[in-house]
């Protein structure tokens, strides 16, 4: 039975979490330690996450900054399915930033790891650095590309890094490396994650480990978790709850 | 006309095509970005990112061949010292241009030099890449090009060769074994990951520009049939022998301690060289073309002192050597960092398999093109050839 948090009954996760992101603002930006939480048993791989993202960041064919990768483990009639939802790490030694030859990317004081596409020239070393394949080139392409109209849902502005930007002929970020940034601006804006609040299971959890009293802090003291390629030394910020 | 003699009507006729091919690819280049290329999200890299490996190198390996002969007084392959220089000039820049056309945002490109990064290899690449060319251009201006009015002067032209050569020497060393470390530092990519790229750079760079020598002088060199072009040819093969001995050793050294030890993640990429869909990149041309043809050729006594088989052994280890950086760059890129991160999200651009496509090919053979091309002008240019050198004392 996984351990259920302790909310009090009138309280949903999402609420909390809520509370403790607005704690956690309250803060210096340098005081707050992010982290995603991801309960392995409660995700059923309905891909509400990827999706939501692709609505909140408009990414186009290819760009997925979370994804959940499913695997069948056994031989039949053993057979079970394993779902890992993949977001950016937000490796606290990222191996991507320091390869980036003209400092595009880099860790932001509340330990994200973000990307300036005004600057970034596309070369993709960091994609071959990343270990765990969250890094995508925005190649230019459209979803409805072969049809009479790009639709109005690929050409709306995305707010990401609180910049409004469109993707329109080679313009940035077309022709940059992109990922997942923990949506630092729905944060700044008191905002969760847009896949946190859309996860239909319930799996993926948000917040600040730097405060005891969060959710997150909770359910990583109380639960066994893991990182993936710990080996690595990269750090991750994204907790697995198994 | 020396040209005419030198370039058959052949000659130009590739040439023409090829730049032709390489106006249609840069044209689609500039209009589509990168819609038309084939590389992905997995694959990052491809043909463009091989293509200006193998120029660079053979850049730095010509070089090396000018710096045995001004820096280290080697006199028997003064001859081949000027086309050695003009070789590394134009193989630097035309490699660059691949890299160029592989960025993103090409016209980004100047924030390598007002942003660069310290710790990136990439950055000290490209400031590398800049110094030589500069220490080059010197190093030409003053072979070709500078009169000296007295002997005072010659002498202290031959002085300032000599230490530009030196520094020449070093830089190329440096940016070869850079290029090398700019996969060996990828710990995320187990194929690449290790301390051996560097120095397998550094070796292969010299094999390919001495066999890139080997061949321009056996067929273009006005001097052919002559005793000294015989002697300059078997001493190039001699050394081609040596080096190509060298790369069947590290290649051995890198293949087998992989599969030794057997570490999935380093063996895959290895499989797929040798037994996936491309295994004659491997099989025919990095071992057919790149060790067993020269070495034969080479070796064998009735073709080791024959100018003809030794420019096409020497032939034959420019095109292995480019088949090997195509297989140092695709084929480490093909294994997802994540088991089943590629059927995730299906899309044409997250998979293991990568045809270069036509876009791709159309400006790498027009970048070949190019480098033909101002061959020929350079070749015709400046005295490349012996006879027309100056005079040089034998000291
Ligand atoms: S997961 Fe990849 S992209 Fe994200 S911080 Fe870590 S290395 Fe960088
Ligand atoms: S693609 Fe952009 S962010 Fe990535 S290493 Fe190159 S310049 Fe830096």
């Amino acid at each position: 039975m996984p351990y259920v948090p302790v909310v009090s009954e009138m309280e949903n996760a999402l609420v909390r979490m809520q509370e403790d992101l607005k704690r956690a603002l309250e803060k210096l930006p340098s005081e707050r330690r992010w982290v995603m939480v991801i309960d392995l048993t409660k995700c059923v791989a309905c891909d509400a996450c990827t999706v939501s993202c692709k609505a909140e960041k408009k990414t186009p064919p290819g760009v997925n900054y979370t994804v959940v990768i499913k695997e069948e483990v056994g031989t039949y009639p053993n057979v079970r399915e394993v779902y890992l939802p993949r977001p950016c790490m937000q490796c606290d030694n990222p191996p991507c930033v320091d390869v980036c030859p003209v400092n595009a990317t880099w860790k932001n004081e509340e330990g994200i790891v973000v990307i300036d596409y005004d600057v970034c020239i596309g070369c993709r070393y960091c994609m071959t650095a990343c270990p765990y394949g969250a890094r995508s080139f925005d190649f230019g392409e459209w979803y409805t590309e072969e049809t009479p109209m790009i639709a109005p849902y690929e050409t709306a502005p995305t707010f990401e890094y609180g910049e409004e930007r469109v993707r329109r002929n080679r313009r940035s970020p077309i022709g940059n490396v992109r990922k997942c940034n923990f949506c630092i601006e729905r944060l700044h804006e008191g905002l969760l994650p847009a896949c946190i609040n859309d996860c239909l299971g319930r799996a993926r959890y948000f917040g600040d480990l730097n405060d005891p009293d969060s959710l997150v802090s909770e359910l990583l003291r109380e639960r066994y978790s893991f990182r993936l390629k710990e080996d690595l030394g990269t750090e991750p910020k994204v907790f697995y709850l198994s | 006309m020396k040209t005419g003699k030198n370039f058959p009507v052949l000659y130009w006729v590739v040439v023409a095509v090829t730049l032709a091919l390489g106006a249609v690819g840069f044209y689609w280049r500039l209009s589509a970005g990168h819609r038309m290329a084939n590389y992905g999200e997995l694959i990052v890299w491809g043909l463009w990112v091989a293509t200006y490996i193998f120029f660079v190198g053979i850049s730095a390996g010509s070089f090396v061949i000018a710096a045995l002969v001004y820096v280290f007084d080697i006199e028997r392959f003064r001859p081949i010292a000027p086309l050695a220089l003009l070789v590394s000039l134009i193989t630097l820049p035309v490699g660059l241009l691949n890299i160029w056309v592989d960025l993103g945002h090409m016209e980004r490109f100047y924030e390598l030099y007002v942003r660069p990064s310290l710790v990136s290899i990439m950055s000290v690449e490209v400031w590398l890449y800049t110094a030589f060319l500069i220490v080059l251009v010197a190093i030409i201006w003053l072979e070709f090009f500078r009169k000296a009015a007295s002997e005072e002067e010659q002498r202290s032209g031959r002085l300032a060769v000599r230490v530009l050569s030196a520094i020449g020497l070093v830089l190329v060393i440096l940016f070869e074994g850079a290029g090398g470390a700019l996969y060996g530092v990828a710990a995320a990519r187990p194929a690449w990951h290790g301390g051996l790229f560097p120095l397998l750079f550094i070796l292969s760079a010299m094999v390919v520009g001495t066999a890139l020598l080997a061949g321009i002088y056996a067929f273009f060199s006005s001097e052919r049939g002559t005793e000294r072009h015989r002697q300059v040819m078997v001493d190039l093969g001699k050394l081609m022998l040596g080096l190509v001995v060298m790369e069947v050793l590290f290649t051995f050294s890198e293949y087998s301690i992989a599969f030794y030890g057997s570490v999935p993640s380093e063996i895959e990429p290895l499989k797929v060289i040798l037994t996936g869909p491309f295994w004659y990149v491997f099989w025919i041309g990095q071992v057919g073309l790149g060790m067993v043809l020269p070495i034969v050729l080479l070796v064998w006594s009735r073709t080791r002192e024959e100018p003809l088989w030794i420019g096409v052994a020497g032939l034959g280890v420019v095109i292995a050597t480019f088949a090997m950086r195509l297989n140092i760059v695709i084929p480490a890129l093909a294994l997802p960092e994540l088991e089943g991160l590629i059927n995730a999200t299906p899309s044409p651009r997250i998979t293991t398999s990568y045809v270069p496509s036509s876009m791709e090919w159309f400006v790498a053979i027009g970048t070949v093109g190019l480098a033909l091309a101002l061959f020929a002008i350079g070749y015709s240019l400046l005295p490349v050839e012996p006879q027309q050198e100056k005079e040089v004392s034998h000291g």
